[in-house]
């Protein structure tokens, strides 16, 4: 174990990975001699060199549709998009071609390519920039959404992405690159997709967050415990396909209580997907309606203030639970 | 003195030989039968969704395909029957696969624009206009990457080029000096929009612009478009980075089977059939001596046999079962 940064551990990830197979190779914007745009590829072009740390023009469908074609060609390719708002660019080649080539193929091709990009709010960069769409790319059958919440999940999962032999849509939030912690440095450390993980034991309510909104719902249940006494379960889905639906009902069942907490719209959104399946199936246990505690339904404001107003806070979270006791 | 028609045809010919053209003419004699054939089960409800045939054509994609070597890769548009044809998937599994049943070339599951033998290096049909270009560079480089000599060929209509990806896979060929053939079958319709007015310039300056050697071939003279793709096969394989080419052209038929077709007079559908590809190389073999009345009514009838035969084991072949919805999503260790 060490301890280090949520972006050095992606890319530790990164370097095992090159490391490990010689058909995985990186490209993207600025991810070579500028070193990242958030700093996660910084060195790499140096240790790996450019035939397998690839800059690229500004061009994001041309450069995830090369991806594409790379990993039908046997790479396995890790694409890098500044931002997941720009990867809309990108979505007709991750929707029409990447999430679908397989199934229309009848099994005969398969796109294995990571592609990395950055969601989440909170540092004023207004609305093209700022915000969280997850659940978005968890709408589409036939990739994997994977959404880490801190450094030693980062790690693992990245390293479990680029085994897989799907495309997968890998979500990073920019609050949590500077973010510190444990990370286990054995080459072969990887999570599986489709485990959630239960941050904290509890027996009166059900948190479930991914991504930053973890840290939001972990803090509010350590409120809720000081300040209430309230006994909170925080589930971090870790990834939102597949989805670990299991181990939420099985909390929500014990708990008969759920709070979803998400940093994207309400509308529309993952939260609703989850909130629906956990009516489908655990209804009866159901001691209130499960809420949901988003983001507002507007494009993000750059003023601090307003911006802050429009993401959802721990004390959202708290007023959430407190209002179905 | 002028010189005679055979000795004309004979220069035309040069460099081809008889087994050779006679399989180009029976390729293209195939294809057009088994577009009619599928136009006639559509009528008839055969076949559903959208059907693009690729009649009129039938030079680009047999010119073209037989350039390539095994291990090429093959990416293209979704008026595709032809060049999967071509390629040589058998006509019994793209019949089935536009019956949608369960021996077609993808299982039932992708249809007349989607067809794929991943084995054969035929990757697909792509029914996004320009989405497979990024594809076909990507598809490029892993062969540069992986020291391999093969090559990448993307067919794409005219409708292609003015989609940004096109721009976008041209730039990326290039900078990486990636080894691919861009292929455009111009056939001067983007559906039903005419080619003058959804271009401003004219495509081989658009390629050239990106620094890439570009030419226009006659996309009815199957002689013309071999040899064109041969010269950017070479190209490619010498590790020259990507090549251009536009094949002028022209579709019988609408668009789809669904096009009225009121956007052009049927005068200028005869004028491009009297320049037939079919006709043209018949013509050129039997003054050169290697083709006769008998020998093309033969090739005529093997190919009528083989669309007849695609029918029937297309109709014999059962529908996908139900309990299959599910499969091959994403693929998994336990599906393999």
């Amino acid at each position: 174990m060490a301890e280090m940064r949520f972006r050095d551990a992606l890319r530790e990830a990164l370097r095992e990975e090159l490391i490990r197979d010689p058909r995985v190779f990186l490209m993207g914007e600025d991810i070579g001699l500028y070193g990242g745009s958030y700093a996660v590829t910084k060195g790499l072009l140096d240790e790996f060199g450019p035939e397998r740390v690839l800059d690229t023009p500004i061009a994001e469908s041309g450069i995830v549709g090369a991806g594409i074609g790379a990993a039908m060609g046997g790479l396995r390719p890790m694409v890098e998009l500044m931002t997941i708002n720009f990867s809309f660019l990108a979505l007709d080649q991750i929707v029409n071609s990447a999430a679908k080539l397989y199934y229309m193929s009848n099994g005969q091709i398969n796109v294995p390519m990571v592609i990395r990009m950055a969601s989440g709010g909170g540092s004023q960069l207004a609305a093209t920039h700022s915000h969280s769409l997850e659940g978005l790319y968890a709408h589409f059958p036939g990739i994997k959404v994977v959404c880490p919440s801190n450094p030693a999940d980062a790690k693992g999962l990245l390293k479990r992405a680029f085994r897989d032999d799907n495309t997968v849509v890998f979500i990073e939030h920019t609050a949590l690159y500077s973010m510190k912690g444990e990370v286990p440095d054995d080459p072969e450390f990887t999570i599986e997709f489709g485990k959630a993980n239960i941050l904290r034991e509890g027996k009166d309510v059900t948190i479930i967050g991914y991504s930053g909104s973890v840290w939001q719902a972990s803090r509010a249940a350590t409120m809720l415990e000081s300040q209430e006494g309230i006994s909170a379960e925080v589930i971090d889905l870790r990834t939102l396909r597949p989805l670990d639906i299991d181990t939420v009902i099985a909390s929500v069942k014990k708990t008969n209580r759920a709070v979803i907490v998400e940093d994207d719209w309400k509308f529309g959104g993952f939260a609703g997907e989850l909130s629906a399946q956990i009516m489908e199936r655990a209804f009866d246990w159901l001691d209130a309606p499960v809420a949901r505690v988003c983001g507002k339904d507007v494009p993000m404001p750059y003023n601090r203030n307003l911006e802050f107003a429009a993401l959802p806070s721990e004390e959202d979270v708290v007023d959430a639970v407190l209002a179905m006791l | 003195m002028a010189a005679s028609p055979a000795a004309e045809a004979g220069e035309h010919l040069d460099g081809f030989n008889r087994d050779q053209l006679s399989l180009f003419l029976y390729q293209m004699v195939l294809i057009r039968r088994f577009e009619e054939k599928c136009g006639e089960m559509y009528t008839k409800g055969k076949i559903r969704g959208f059907l693009h045939l690729y009649t009129g054509q039938e030079a680009c994609a047999v010119g073209a395909l037989n350039a390539l070597a095994p291990h090429d890769k093959i990416v293209t548009h979704y008026r595709d029957h032809g060049h999967a044809i071509a390629r040589g998937l058998h006509p019994n599994a793209v019949m089935a696969e536009l019956y949608g049943k369960v021996d077609g070339c993808s299982g039932g599951r992708g249809g007349s624009m989607h067809l794929y033998d991943a084995s054969l290096g035929f990757l697909g049909g792509y029914a996004i206009v320009a989405a497979h270009l990024p594809l076909a560079v990507g598809l490029g480089l892993a062969a540069k990457m992986q020291k391999t000599d093969g090559l990448a060929l993307c067919i794409f209509g005219d409708g292609g080029v003015g989609e940004g990806e096109f721009h976008e896979a041209l730039n990326l060929a290039v900078l990486w000096q990636t080894p691919v053939v861009f292929f455009c079958e111009n056939n001067l319709y983007g559906m039903g929009v005419p080619f003058g007015a959804s271009l401003s310039t004219e495509i081989p300056k658009l390629a050239a612009a990106y620094n890439m050697p570009a030419v226009s071939v006659d996309g009815m003279d199957v002689l013309a478009v071999h040899r064109a793709t041969q010269e950017a096969v070479a190209h490619c394989r010498a590790g020259k980075g990507p090549y251009f080419i536009e094949a002028m052209t022209y579709r019988y038929r609408g668009h789809s089977m669904a096009d009225p077709e009121l956007y052009r007079l049927k005068d200028e559908i005869e004028a491009a059939k009297r320049r037939d590809a079919i006709e043209h190389l018949k013509a050129d073999m039997t003054l050169a001596g290697w083709l006769d009345d008998a020998a093309y009514e033969e090739v005529a009838a093997r190919a009528e046999r083989v669309v007849e035969e695609a029918v029937a084991f297309a109709e014999a072949s059962p529908e996908p079962g139900l309990a299959t919805l599910h499969d091959r999503i994403t693929k998994e260790p336990a599906n393999g």
